[in-house]
């Protein structure tokens, strides 16, 4: 087993990808001869060339749109979006044409596209270039949300993306891209259709995915040093959600945090919460609890940006009440 | 009188004949939502399609029956989809805004203006990469071209020179609002000039017209010459859609427009040329009239897709390949 960073492991996915199918191409704003603006794709463009490494003008809606009609047209599109806030340049094609054209035309057309997108806050980027609205994707039928969190999924993720018959979007949180981590050299797929558990234990459940998954493995080891024993789990898909996974993790802990970088309110934290409430109430010692963002769009200082989104410390305190809750 | 002069009277009776029956239902309670009827611009649909190839894409709008039945789409079908019948072309899933059809490569049916342009971009782009020799026709209003999602299809179309067919059906007005209250610039050939386009503006009334423009387009879209826009200059007789009390114009605008009826326009043409072209419109009528009415009994007896389908064609089954084979 190697070890490789997120963001190589990102770019293995999408070569593999393009090797194995000629129907694969990558699309996006400076994807090529930039190499991405997260250095994804960095020495693609000289591998495979411009036709499947397309530089696209900074029309997210068009060239979102474009990877829906190429779709249709039997390519394999996979187009980045530099951050999901950009991505709300193109809510019209990803909403009202690619969650929605198999069910307008009663299962005639499907879109297999997947659409790749930095997303969260830890950079000092701000407030337009940090936020975590991939949570309002997982509202919308028709899409499937996938967050990979380890080196692993950044790259085995892919590949299932790709065969699914249905518009993908992959969020890749963009404190991930320098972290490294085990890779095998097997290409392993990774089953998008389950959570994850990333860390058993038997004393009270930790739901995560994507960028807060770290912190909130950081912060189970400091409540394990106090006699805590928390099970870590990545959701690794946000729609659908593997509740079954979920479910079986809190009905042997009986307590449970959310942890989810998106803010609280109409959020999926709010959703896991709910579905655990409604099929899982009489399994529960403790009221059920939450780590979010702050209720404020991500502030520029780095003081404060540590402030608003959660951390192992806020994720611990939250485990700790949890556990001192006497019902 | 030639046979090509026969289709294009009876391809424009239909879709006259159609939406008139369509409106009738509509006051019936039969058909639903929102109605936007093409009478006025029966000539656009169908001269631009009799310059496509069966293996072209198109695009259209929300106003599409016309499209629809100008592409080959049957009209029982799309009579079935105007009632939400299972037997209707989307499956009743989609209505009259939202008509798909794989086997003419009918991609919609989309009811945000502009929507559609992208889309038509990205097929084009497919058949630009697999080096198929394809048009992708892509049809619009004059409100979409205020949307940024025509520019920036504009621009990425002539950059990449995709083989795009845009057909602009400039009808004056954006729902109510009038070209030259939404347009610095109302000539709109002149915008997509200015991506270096080529372009050229076209009487949409007349049939004839649309039909040469529009194969001497498509033709050099297949050549590989890069998209090419057509404004088609129409006009929409009718209201916007079923809740337009139309307070934006003036009857008298409505009747100037009706002088230049395409079908009228057409028979009066044939007749100087033809002595019999009286018996030709009147067997044609009949015929549509006919296909009008089967179409009804079709929709009627169509039957309602059962609730507990309600969630399908949300995700493709598992068992079922990707996409639709090219």
């Amino acid at each position: 087993m190697n070890t490789s960073t997120y963001r190589d492991a990102v770019r293995s996915g999408i070569r593999d990808a393009l090797l194995k199918d000629p129907r694969v191409f990558l699309m996006g704003e400076d994807v090529g001869k930039y190499g991405g603006s997260y250095a994804v794709s960095k020495g693609l463009l000289a591998e495979f060339g411009p036709d499947r490494i397309r530089d696209t003008p900074l029309s997210e809606s068009t060239f979102v749109g474009a990877g829906i009609g190429a779709a249709l047209g039997g390519m394999r599109p996979i187009v980045e979006v530099m951050t999901v806030n950009f991505s709300l340049l193109a809510l019209d094609q990803i909403v009202n044409n690619a969650a929605t054209i198999r069910h307008m035309s009663g299962g005639q057309f499907s879109i297999p596209l997947v659409i790749r997108m930095a997303t969260g806050a830890g950079r000092q980027l701000a407030a337009q270039h940090a936020h975590s609205l991939e949570g309002w994707y997982a509202h919308i039928p028709g899409l499937r949300i996938l967050a990979p969190a380890t080196v692993e999924d950044a790259r085995g993720m892919l590949q299932p993306a790709l065969d699914d018959p249905d518009p993908v979007l992959i969020f890749e949180h963009q404190t991930l891209y320098n972290m490294e981590g085990p890779l095998g050299d097997d290409g392993k797929r990774v089953d998008i259709e389950r959570a994850a558990v990333r860390r058993p234990g038997a004393d009270l459940t930790l739901i995560t995915y994507g960028g807060t998954l770290g912190k909130t493995l950081q912060a189970a080891e400091m409540v394990a040093a106090e006699g805590i024993d928390a099970e870590v789990i990545d959701l690794r898909s946000l729609r659908p959600l593997d509740m079954p996974t979920v479910l079986e993790s809190v009905r042997k802990t009986h307590r449970a945090v959310v942890v989810d970088e998106g803010w609280k309110s109409g959020s999926l934290s709010a959703e896991i919460v709910t579905r655990l409430v409604e099929q899982a109430f009489y399994d529960l010692d403790a009221p059920l609890a939450r780590v979010c963002t702050a209720e404020v769009p991500i502030p520029y200082p780095k003081h404060l940006e540590d402030a608003a989104v959660p951390q192992p410390s806020a994720i611990a305190d939250a485990v700790r009440a949890v556990i001192g809750h006497r019902g | 009188m030639t046979d090509d002069d026969v289709r294009r009277l009876r391809e424009m009776l239909r879709i006259r004949r159609f939406e008139e029956k369509c409106a009738e239902l509509y006051s019936a309670g039969k058909i639903r939502g929102f109605l936007h009827l093409y009478i006025g611009e029966e000539a656009v649909a169908v001269g631009a399609m009799r310059a496509l190839e069966s293996e072209d894409a198109v695009v259209a709008t929300y106003r599409e029956h016309g499209h629809a039945l100008a592409r080959g789409i049957p009209m029982d079908r799309l009579m079935a989809e105007m009632y939400g019948k299972r037997e209707g072309c989307s499956r009743g899933r989609g209505g009259s805004m939202h008509v798909f059809d794989a086997r003419t490569r009918f991609y919609g049916g989309n009811a945000i203006v502009g929507g559609g342009l992208p889309i038509a971009v990205g097929l084009a782009l497919a058949d630009k990469m697999l080096r198929r020799p394809r048009v992708t026709a892509c049809f619009f209003g004059d409100g979409a071209v205020a949307e940024g999602e025509f520019h920036e299809s504009m621009n990425l179309a002539a950059l990449w020179k995709l083989p795009v067919l845009f057909l602009c059906e400039n009808n004056l007005y954006a729902m109510g609002t009038r070209l030259d209250r939404a347009q610095s610039q109302t000539d709109l050939a002149a915008k997509a000039r200015a991506y270096l386009m080529t372009a050229e503006s076209v009487d949409g009334m007349d049939v004839v017209s649309v039909e040469h423009a529009a194969t001497r387009a498509a033709e050099a879209v297949r050549r590989g010459e890069g998209p090419v826009f057509l404004e088609l200059r129409t006009y929409r007789f009718r209201a916007h859609s079923m809740f337009d009390a139309e307070l934006y114009r003036d009857k008298s605008e409505v009747e100037t427009w009706k002088v230049r009826d395409p079908i009228a326009a057409l028979i009066t043409s044939l007749k100087a040329r033809d002595a019999a072209t009286d018996a030709v419109v009147a067997e044609a009528e009949q015929a549509v009239s006919a296909e009008v009415e089967r179409s009804v009994q079709f929709a009627e007896a169509g039957t309602w897709e059962p609730v507990d389908d309600l969630t399908r064609d949300v995700y493709t089954p598992i068992e079922q390949p990707a996409g639709v084979r090219p």
